[in-house]
């Protein structure tokens, strides 16, 4: 993950991470739609029972995904099957992965070649045994960094982070707002003052032009809530055009 | 063993903080921020104050005579039912809203199951005067309408949890889903010894008061400790109260969960909502939906030090069924001339159901609310029983 995102940046240009939920209707059709528009990694939901980093849109993916009775195995064989081009991330609690168990959660990361974990709420404290299972088999741990930590606890966030820095835009859940925070401006601007690792920002990033605003500072946008949106509303063809339309105003 | 403050948050293997990164700044805050006044004697004469005032502590111990005849054993209850708003639960919300102050919030966010922790939250902001909102599954909002309608009175906006279960753990998501966006002025009143730390601690300090008023009143009364301490465990709060004046001598400490939502009886170890703890959930870590009578104990977690407790044998957990906990209500009721909440209902359960291995023994039990808030529920339910019989016997 960290190898393509750095190769992005030192081609002049900006990262682009479309968010989709594992298990949800089409979405392995949706994730080679979102590689061909110009996705340059993938983040992949492992629905959970209980996110509470997440707002509406992602709950409502989330619970559709589960009542069709995804679990975490069924969302990570198929990745393993999925041969799209672009290095993927899945993001999900952190029950999931300790229910699993930690090794083993990694070791199949790895043998079905995601790239990275995300886990919310593992902050970094935390994140010790999770990070040094992830380590050994060599899946990248992503950590997040908040508008309310102090610049002294963003570094330790930054030497810690493994494939990016993910950059939360705004103090809330995930979700689409009219306008992009100040606060996530502000948050890129911290990160790329401090880290060479690739600072990506996320949460509040619904629009192309407001992905466009933030990576004037930042290194490239998560996108989440709006992709989501599209892919309950159309389908994989709705998520092509939308994540093409991210693309365009990225390049 | 006595009760000292969690290192790093944890309970042996039980406890830490597993929340949002947003969060976690705010978690310190607090965490710092309760160390500091819990050691100021300012701070703790307010409290005190608050609690004799206006809530009406002490709680009395009563002896049950004509129960403890029947069943043939000595009971006593520690009658948090007497408290203002009608349960242990406002010892918590009065020290956590007076911390909120001395932190400069000026907001409350709490989650509430059966709706004792929002009224007493939506009271303490009212005395307060701190804004509040109270998240509620919807089911639950249905179960304790009273409730509602109480919170309200107070001056709360109480907000409906439709996502996922649509009870007190989906009230919980919502509630920390509000304070990811407005931790820079408001305060997450959370209701019981769960969550992140410093919450596990924090409210159990707070409930302590429970347990140290009971071992007085007990040591006066009986001239020693009880022989056995039980509570219902919902999150636990009300049950590590009264564990904490006891945990340090001989008493047999039993708390009581309902076997719809028996995060021990049933559960193995998992993360949610901030903490490590028994968790009831699939093979997969989804976490399963507790299903219970009592709205308050309709939790599939438990508190961290609960779950210490149990890996380390002081405490012992055991579980109760609907059908046990309605005969105790009435039994209470009918003998005693106290109508308990369902929560401790579930406590008497047990001691009805254990009465031959508890045969001659001093039991100290923490009726933990009142049961008012339940008067409607069982009503409907008792009436629609003796309705039930009635044709069946004409039936026969
Ligand atoms: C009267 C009463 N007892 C007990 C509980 C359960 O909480 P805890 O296990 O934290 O004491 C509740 C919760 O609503 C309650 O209202």
């Amino acid at each position: 993950m960290e190898a393509a995102l750095r190769a992005r940046r030192s081609q002049g240009g900006k990262a682009l991470v479309p968010y989709l939920t594992g298990g949800l209707g089409d979405w392995q059709t949706a994730l080679a739609a979102a590689a061909d528009a110009g996705a340059d990694a993938i983040e992949v939901g492992i629905p959970f029972s209980d996110p509470v980093i997440d707002g509406p849109v992602i709950q409502e993916a989330n619970d559709r995904a589960l009542a069709d009775g995804v679990t975490p195995l069924s969302v990570l064989d198929a990745l393993g099957r999925l041969d799209i081009g672009v290095p993927l991330a899945v993001m999900t609690y952190y029950n999931i992965a300790f229910r699993f168990g930690l090794e083993r959660f990694a070791s199949v990361l790895a043998e079905r070649g995601v790239a990275a974990a995300i886990l919310p709420d593992l902050p970094l404290e935390e994140a010790g045994p999770w990070a040094e299972a992830a380590d050994a088999a060599g899946v990248e741990t992503v950590l997040l960094a908040a508008p309310t930590a102090s610049d002294e606890r963003l570094a330790r966030i930054c030497a810690r982070t493994r494939g990016f820095v993910y950059g939360v835009g705004l103090l809330g859940v995930t979700g689409v707002r009219d306008e992009l925070a100040s606060s996530a401006v502000v948050m890129a601007g911290r990160l790329k003052q401090m880290t060479d690792v690739p600072v990506l920002v996320g949460v509040g990033v619904g629009t192309p032009e407001q992905a466009e605003e933030v990576c004037r500072v930042a290194d490239g946008a998560v996108v989440g809530s709006a992709v989501v949106r599209q892919m309950l509303d159309g389908g994989p063809a709705a998520v092509s055009e939308l994540v093409g339309r991210f693309r365009q105003a990225l390049d | 063993m006595s009760m000292a403050e969690p290192v790093g948050g944890l309970f042996g293997d039980f406890g830490g903080r597993f929340v949002p990164e947003p969060l976690v700044p705010a978690c310190e805050e607090l965490e710092a921020a309760f160390r500091s006044a819990w050691a100021d004697d300012g701070f703790r004469g307010e409290l005190n104050q608050l609690l004799a005032d206006y809530a009406g502590r002490p709680s009395p111990l009563t002896e049950c005579h004509r129960l403890s005849e029947e069943m043939g054993l000595r009971l006593l209850l520690k009658r948090e039912d007497l408290n203002h708003t009608g349960s242990h639960k406002i010892n918590n919300v009065l020290g956590q809203a007076l911390l909120a102050v001395r932190m400069g919030k000026t907001r409350l966010v709490a989650e509430t199951g059966a709706g004792q922790h929002g009224v007493a939250t939506a009271t303490a902001a009212a005395l307060l005067g701190l804004e509040c909102v109270v998240y509620m599954g919807e089911v639950d909002m249905e179960r304790q309408a009273l409730n509602v309608f109480r919170m309200q009175l107070l001056g709360a906006e109480v907000r409906s949890a439709v996502s996922g279960s649509r009870t007190l753990k989906d009230a919980i998501n919502e509630a920390m889903r509000d304070w990811v966006a407005t931790v820079e002025n408001s305060h997450y009143c959370l209701g019981s010894v769960m969550g992140p730390h410093p919450y596990p601690w924090m409210v159990r300090e707070l409930h302590r008061v429970i347990g140290d008023e009971a071992r007085e009143q007990c040591n006066q009364l009986l001239g020693s400790d009880p022989d056995v301490v039980t509570a219902c465990v919902g999150g636990g709060s009300n049950a590590i109260g009264i564990f904490s004046g006891f945990v340090d001598g001989d008493a047999a400490l039993v708390g009581v969960e309902p076997a719809g939502g028996a995060a021990i009886g049933r559960g193995v170890p998992g993360v949610v909502h901030g903490s490590k703890s028994f968790l009831m959930q699939d093979e997969h870590g989804q976490v399963l939906e507790a299903e219970s009578i009592s709205a308050g104990l309709d939790y599939p977690g438990i508190g961290p030090e609960h779950s210490h407790l149990a890996a380390i044998g002081r405490a012992r957990y055991e579980s109760v069924t609907d059908d046990e906990v309605v005969a105790a209500f009435e039994l209470l009721s009918r003998t005693e001339g106290i109508i308990p909440a369902l929560e401790p209902a579930h406590a008497l359960a047990w001691v009805s159901r254990a009465r031959q291995e508890l045969a001659g023994h001093s039991v100290l039990l923490n009726l933990s609310g009142r049961g008012d808030k339940d008067v409607d529920q069982m009503m409907a339910r008792l009436v629609a029983e003796t309705s039930n019989n009635g044709d069946d016997g004409r039936a026969g």
